[in-house]
């Protein structure tokens, strides 16, 4: 399937580097956008700083690459001043939850009418690889060359904690499960995450000896943990192995929620 | 036909908003400014518009500019602290020629400073205080009245210039008690719509280019980033960098006659006050008092662009003195365009000058 006729062709060739697990998740989340039958005038894709939120910049709608960390309150903006428009917000584990972590929580909080997917390659990206507030313990970033000490966020916890309606991770691996998670987001009122892990040879792969982009997403896929299966674990008194994060729908609720088209 | 009312300034700075349509408010509560955001959080649901009050003045601003680009007549209001806060996104507002209205009832700084005593040290920061280069609009009401007035009309700059607009209050102005004459309705400009046939950055001879609003089709893409006139990102091209920020700083400084805003008293004086905001009221008070001195006063309403022209009216003006609550902010930028003495009368503590020490100040050398 393509979905050439939401793309800026004449923006064309794309910033991301070769091996880049970003483009798999603009690919899936305009699949699901396509889905909706939303209309190109009625949708805008808002974003802050860093790779991932150069994505709006080659879509063929409305479209705001806003200051480091801010795209969420710039979109709330959007969204109260117009409710009609379709509001999707382009995000990285650095703009969202380092810089723009305040912002993430009270846009939960307000639970607004907003999607937000946010493409975590646990690094600095587009600064040349500097640790983030995902980057795994032990894991090698150029600010963290002997490994990072510093315990990672679990942003779709945070995300639920906050008050989000409804929080799905899964991986640049899980396509399928990827584009039907961002559609149901799409779908539901109020504050919906998305956090899509992705590989990022050039920063993060080559420090963190995944030698070839496909050794990086086969490790998101083995270490993927189904979250049906955590929750089978659980039940059975099972440990979950540190190395796992869980995938899946992991919340889905209909609490009020601030912005949306009556 | 008008009505009077009996209003504080912050009052007044909210209705003249209302008056000129303002229909988003993002704000963050913050004294001595407050009572703007209560106002407009009673007043503008009923009016079918929005009130939001963000998680802080970074959020407050970037929400406004959001708000902008679906059409909104945006607003939100601060204080220094905010101030500060929010002058990231100011740029960005700048650099993506976003229609918006900033209000700063100015208080007491730097820092946390004097949150409940006036001051005008931000005159300064609001014109320069992001970074990079750029131009931006300030207005200086003096009483209640123009409070109301200043904000109405900050709202047909912003929209006509595609530019942030300031109004730069002071406590004093913000919280003064006085009669105020509200008229039924007042002047709207309006932003310039993008034409179909017209790339989104492209701008006219008046160096301003149509507003592609969100949601009507004109897929504009808008970015912080140094752009091209398809509003696409071109960060490394150095003639388009150079003509893209001399653009936004032209488009206001061409401008400036357009918008200059003064009362020109006593233009043969030899002795001349120049003030802005709150220390108008006490040089009003002087020429009152001394009718006799023939006293010259250039009364500033529009501080930036600098009304530069207006200083040569003043044809045997020997001294300027400037009072204001700062050490000399505007006092400097008067002396880049005079040959005589500018002698400033900076104020700090909070409180505004006594008509006795401007009077005393007409007598020293």
């Amino acid at each position: 399937m393509s979905y050439d006729e939401w793309f800026r062709q004449d923006r064309l060739p794309h910033i991301y580097c070769a091996g880049c697990g970003n483009g798999t998740i603009i690919n899936c989340t305009l699949a699901a956008v396509d889905q909706m039958g939303w209309k190109k005038e009625e949708t805008v894709f808002v974003s802050g700083i860093g790779c991932s939120s150069r994505a709006p910049g080659y879509i063929l709608t409305d479209s705001l690459h806003t200051t480091h960390g801010r795209a969420l309150p710039f979109a709330t903006g959007v969204k109260m001043a117009n409710p009609d428009l379709h509001v999707v917000v382009f995000t990285g584990d650095g703009d969202l939850a380092a810089i723009g972590g305040n912002h993430f929580i009270h846009a939960c909080r307000r639970n607004i009418d907003l999607t937000v997917i946010c493409m975590n390659n646990q690094i600095y990206g587009m600064t040349g690889g500097q640790g983030s507030p995902t980057t795994p313990k032990g894991c090698l970033s150029s600010t963290t060359p002997f490994g990072c000490a510093e315990t990672p966020f679990d942003l779709c916890e945070l995300a639920t904690a906050a008050g989000a309606n409804y929080v799905s991770r899964w991986t640049s691996y899980h396509v399928k499960e990827l584009e039907k998670a961002v559609k149901v987001g799409l779908e539901t009122p109020g504050f919906s995450f998305i956090e899509a892990l992705v590989q990022c040879p050039t920063a993060f792969g080559r420090r963190n000896k995944f030698r070839q982009v496909a050794d990086h997403v086969d490790y998101l896929k083995v270490h993927s943990l189904l979250k049906a299966k955590r929750d089978r674990m659980l039940d059975a008194g099972e440990a979950i192995p540190e190395d796992l994060f869980v995938v899946g729908e992991l919340t889905k609720r209909s609490r009020p929620a601030l912005g949306v088209k009556l | 036909m008008t009505r009077v009312e009996f209003w504080q300034g912050n009052t007044a700075c909210a209705e003249g908003a209302l008056a000129a349509g303002c229909n988003f408010f993002g704000g963050y509560p913050i004294t001595p400014s407050t009572e703007v955001a209560e106002h407009m959080a009673a007043k503008l649901p009923k009016k079918g518009g929005v009130f939001i009050q963000m998680e802080d003045e970074i959020a407050s601003m970037a929400s406004i500019i959001g708000a902008s680009w679906t059409g909104a007549r945006a607003m939100t209001a601060t204080s220094g602290p905010g101030f500060s806060l929010m002058m990231e996104n100011i740029g960005f507002a700048a650099m993506t020629e976003t229609p918006c209205v900033v209000v700063n009832v100015q208080r007491g700084g730097p820092s946390t400073g004097q949150p409940t005593m006036a001051a005008q040290g931000d005159m300064m920061q609001c014109r320069f205080g992001s970074h990079g280069d750029y131009a931006v609009i300030a207005l200086c009401p003096a009483s209640v009245q123009e409070m109301f007035e200043l904000t109405a009309r900050a709202f047909n700059l912003a929209d006509q210039y595609r530019v942030p607009v300031f109004i730069m209050a002071d406590e004093t102005v913000g919280h003064m008690r006085e009669k105020i004459l509200v008229p039924d309705s007042v002047e709207r400009v309006l932003r310039k719509p993008q034409r179909a046939d017209v790339l989104p950055f492209h701008a006219d001879e008046d160096l301003i280019p149509g507003f592609g609003q969100f949601g009507t089709g004109h897929n504009v893409h808008v970015t912080g980033l140094t752009h091209d006139e398809r509003g696409y990102p071109a960060a490394t091209n150095p003639p388009l960098h150079a003509a893209l920020v001399q653009r936004l700083v032209d488009k206001i400084e061409n401008a400036r006659d357009a918008m200059a805003d003064y009362d020109i008293i006593n233009p043969d004086a030899e002795q001349v006050f120049v003030a802005y905001g709150g220390p108008v009221r006490p040089v009003q008070q002087v020429l009152h008092d001394h009718p006799e001195k023939n006293i010259g006063f250039l009364r500033i309403r529009t501080v930036w662009p600098f009304p530069e022209k207006a200083l040569a009216k003043f044809k045997n003006a020997q001294r300027f003195l400037v009072p204001e609550m700062n050490l000399g902010q505007i006092a400097r930028e008067i002396e880049r365009h005079v040959r005589v003495p500018v002698k400033s009368l900076g104020k700090l503590g909070g409180e505004l000058h006594t008509p006795k020490e401007l009077a005393a100040a007409l007598e020293a050398t």
